[in-house]
């Protein structure tokens, strides 16, 4: 006979996880007694927020489901940013939610929230258990659903008589069938054939990647692919580290702040090899100038990304890995395309991404600065913002799963708790959170939790004292009116010192080096405050709306 | 942009019907009608949408329903040769004499029941298709329709043709 409780907790253990992120309240208070004395690892944040994030985080490292957990009403409701974030970018996660008992359901009771109503447009599934003997099906379910497929958030509702009440604990099937739930893996024989004729008749075709391939583990088979046909690589965003940063074929990052040599190679491609992408509004510009003179095969597992932006001429519904497998296995040797490949090189050399050498620091700088410390050797995670999109386009990413950002809904205060969760998956690298000083705000609570539990991750701030990238649109498009986005300064060191975190200020670039080897040298968490030129932009840039070789902020052509 | 009617067989679960629906809202989609009930597999139910759109929206939002866990399978019954009904009530003004007569004849033609006979009213019962029962309404609406109740359609395919979960 067990608790409710007992059942969840076992369960997760039986899933293989290994450290959760929670906050404690009133309903969920069996859940953490029984959490006690167990052996799963329970990180408490300092805001639901943040465990969701941290849970993520976790989950883009390892590549394994993040677990959060969360009282009923507030607690639910603050975890519910996070959740979305990890639902835009695919992410596999289990929130655990308390909610009231059963018998008070639907009564407006202290503390109740309808979460699963809430969550539904924001969740790949979600349960509301009411019935013990379900629960361990249901968490077994959970697991199934957030992990298989496009993997996604699902959020299991627990009210505290389900946890409290004993019972004989049901069986649970090894296998979990899902009548409504069959991702395809394999892609279509003759789609892949099809594929494959277009790609090796083309003078100049592109490979689009994204976070699909991540998501797939398929880097190491794309880069095979490419290297064997000669064929560029442009990342999205969340595609950065399927193709090494100096890696010969790479062209960086695409769309509105990608290289313009690799918005160029789009707009003149005559294939474009479209690979675990979803045609975002921020890659493609205006949709009809996006590849205009190409046909698109777009893989993905995900049948309803298929044409959902822009039309497809091959659409090879499959897991990356899987497709790039079948397709590599297929391949004929064809001649490299020297021609094309010449051109890429030339706008390389005369439109490379500008770092300015001023003797004033620069953002630029000190990302280049990271990333000669690093070689790609850590976890770089991000807030959003001017930040990102830095870090984006000046880090060399070596490896996946070591770039960790929230694209889709570009969650400020994202980066600090998913800095958190990844050391967690990755306890073997460093962790650099690069930050904003307006996105550090939005969690700085969770200072209290790394120096809780002395997690070693670096924070950098990038401190402009504007929120940047609400100020550069404004610049650009609102004749400098800034409205609400100028901060007053803060002395993040002095924060972090009560946190009992170690941090340094840094006001020059010759103090960039030293300032990023004390931190990588702290065995604990720390804070470096980067007073870099304020009204810095991040260019190129493409203006809403306009084609994606439209950019502003790069070299004459 | 033209109606389509999509036939959507789900688990009997808790929840089902607002996934659904709040797919449609969330996606800029008016659903024109909507009927559910259990269906011949147990543990399972069958939705009846109808919903304006174009081609490729309606193929978005079949995707999108496709995805949904508790969905086990969607189609487009537009496409194909099919059986829609739908049953409508209407309460209508009929004051003895004349107006009563011509109700009652207007009903006959249309194949409807008279089900309730009151002192002032007549409620009929009709089974059409979608013009079928607007058409009824229009011709009833100058004695004067009180109340007018309608099932939202149904629909399935003709021939041996199914949308079943395939076991």
């Amino acid at each position: 006979m067990k608790t409710g409780a007992k059942i969840l907790v076992e369960s997760l253990q039986h899933e293989g996880v290994e450290t959760i992120f929670g906050y404690p309240g009133g309903v969920v208070l069996p859940i953490y007694d029984e959490l006690f004395n167990s052996s799963l690892r329970h990180i408490l944040v300092r805001h639901e927020q943040a465990a969701a994030h941290a849970a993520d985080g976790y989950a883009r490292a390892s590549g394994r489901v993040g677990v959060c957990l969360a009282t009923s009403g507030p607690g639910a409701c603050n975890l519910v940013t996070g959740i979305a974030t990890a639902y835009m970018d695919s992410v596999p996660l289990v929130a655990l939610t308390g909610q009231v008992p059963t018998n008070l359901l639907g009564n407006d009771a202290f503390q109740e929230s309808d979460i699963t109503g809430i969550t539904m447009p924001i969740t790949k599934h979600n349960y509301l258990v009411k019935d013990t003997a379900d629960l361990g099906r249901v968490v077994k379910e959970a697991f199934y659903i957030a992990g298989t497929g496009r993997p996604g958030p699902v959020l299991i509702d627990i009210p505290k008589d389900v946890s409290t009440k004993v019972i004989k604990e049901p069986t649970v099937p090894e296998k979990v069938v899902l009548r409504g739930y069959n991702p395809t893996y394999r892609g279509h024989k003759r789609q892949i054939e099809k594929a494959l004729q277009l790609i090796t008749a083309a003078e100049r075709p592109v490979i689009y990647a994204g976070g699909g391939v991540i998501l797939s583990n398929a880097s190491a088979e794309l880069v095979d692919f490419a290297t064997q046909l000669g064929i560029p690589i442009t990342t999205t965003l969340m595609g950065i580290g399927c193709i090494p940063g100096d890696h010969p074929l790479n062209l960086g990052m695409l769309g509105m702040h990608g290289t313009e040599y690799a918005n160029f190679a789009i707009t003149e491609s005559d294939v474009l090899f479209s690979i675990g992408v979803r045609f975002d509004d921020r890659v493609t510009g205006k949709t009809e100038t996006f590849a205009p003179h190409a046909k698109i095969i777009h893989i993905d597992i995900d049948p309803a990304e298929i044409g959902k932006n822009k039309r497809v001429d091959v659409p090879v519904v499959g897991d990356v890995k899987a497709v790039l497998q079948d397709m590599i296995s297929m391949l004929k040797k064809d001649g490299l395309r020297d021609a094309w490949l010449k051109k890429i090189k030339h706008w390389k050399q005369h439109h490379p991404l500008k770092c300015p050498q001023d003797g004033r620091l620069h953002p630029q700088f000190v990302i280049r600065q990271m990333s000669e410390l690093l070689g790609g050797e850590a976890i770089i995670v991000s807030e959003v913002g001017q930040n990102q999109m830095w870090t984006a386009q000046h880090y060399c990413f070596k490896n996946p799963r070591t770039w960790i950002t929230s694209g889709g809904l570009g969650t400020m205060g994202y980066g600090l708790p998913a800095a958190m969760g990844a050391h967690f998956a990755r306890s073997d690298i460093p962790v650099f959170d690069v930050a904003g000083d307006g996105s550090i705000q939005m969690n700085i609570q969770e200072f209290g939790t790394i120096s809780h539990y002395k997690i070693p991750v670096k924070i950098a701030i990038l401190n402009n004292r504007f929120l940047g990238m609400v100020r550069q649109w404004q610049e650009l498009f609102y004749d400098r009116r800034y409205s609400f986005t100028e901060l007053p300064p803060v002395e993040f060191v002095k924060i972090a010192n009560a946190y009992g975190i170690e941090g340094i200020k840094v006001e020059s670039p010759e103090d960039v080096m030293p300032a990023l080897r004390a931190a990588l040298d702290c065995d604990g968490p720390f804070v470096m405050d980067f007073r870099i030129e304020r009204e810095e932009n991040v260019f190129p840039m493409v203006p809403a709306g306009a084609a994606i070789n439209e950019m502003i902020g790069g070299h004459p052509r | 942009m033209k109606p389509h009617t999509l036939s959507i067989l789900v688990e009997n679960k808790a929840g089902v019907l607002s996934r659904v629906t709040g797919l449609f809202s969330r996606r800029g989609f008016n659903i024109e009608s909507l009927a559910v009930g259990p269906c011949e597999e147990p543990g399972m139910s069958r939705i009846t949408i109808v919903v304006i759109g174009d081609d490729e929206k309606i193929e978005q939002v079949m995707k999108q329903l496709n995805k949904l866990i508790d969905i086990i399978k969607v189609s487009d019954l537009t496409e194909n040769e099919r059986v829609e009904r739908e049953l409508a009530l209407i309460k209508v003004t009929a004051e003895q004499g004349t107006s009563r007569a011509e109700i009652m004849q207007i009903a006959s033609i249309f194949r409807a029941q008279i089900v309730d006979v009151g002192a002032k009213s007549l409620i009929l019962q009709v089974i059409g298709d979608t013009e079928k029962i607007d058409a009824l309404e229009k011709l009833l609406r100058q004695y004067g329709v009180k109340e007018f109740v309608r099932t939202g359609t149904v629909g399935i395919l003709r021939g041996s043709k199914t949308v079943t979960s395939g076991k």
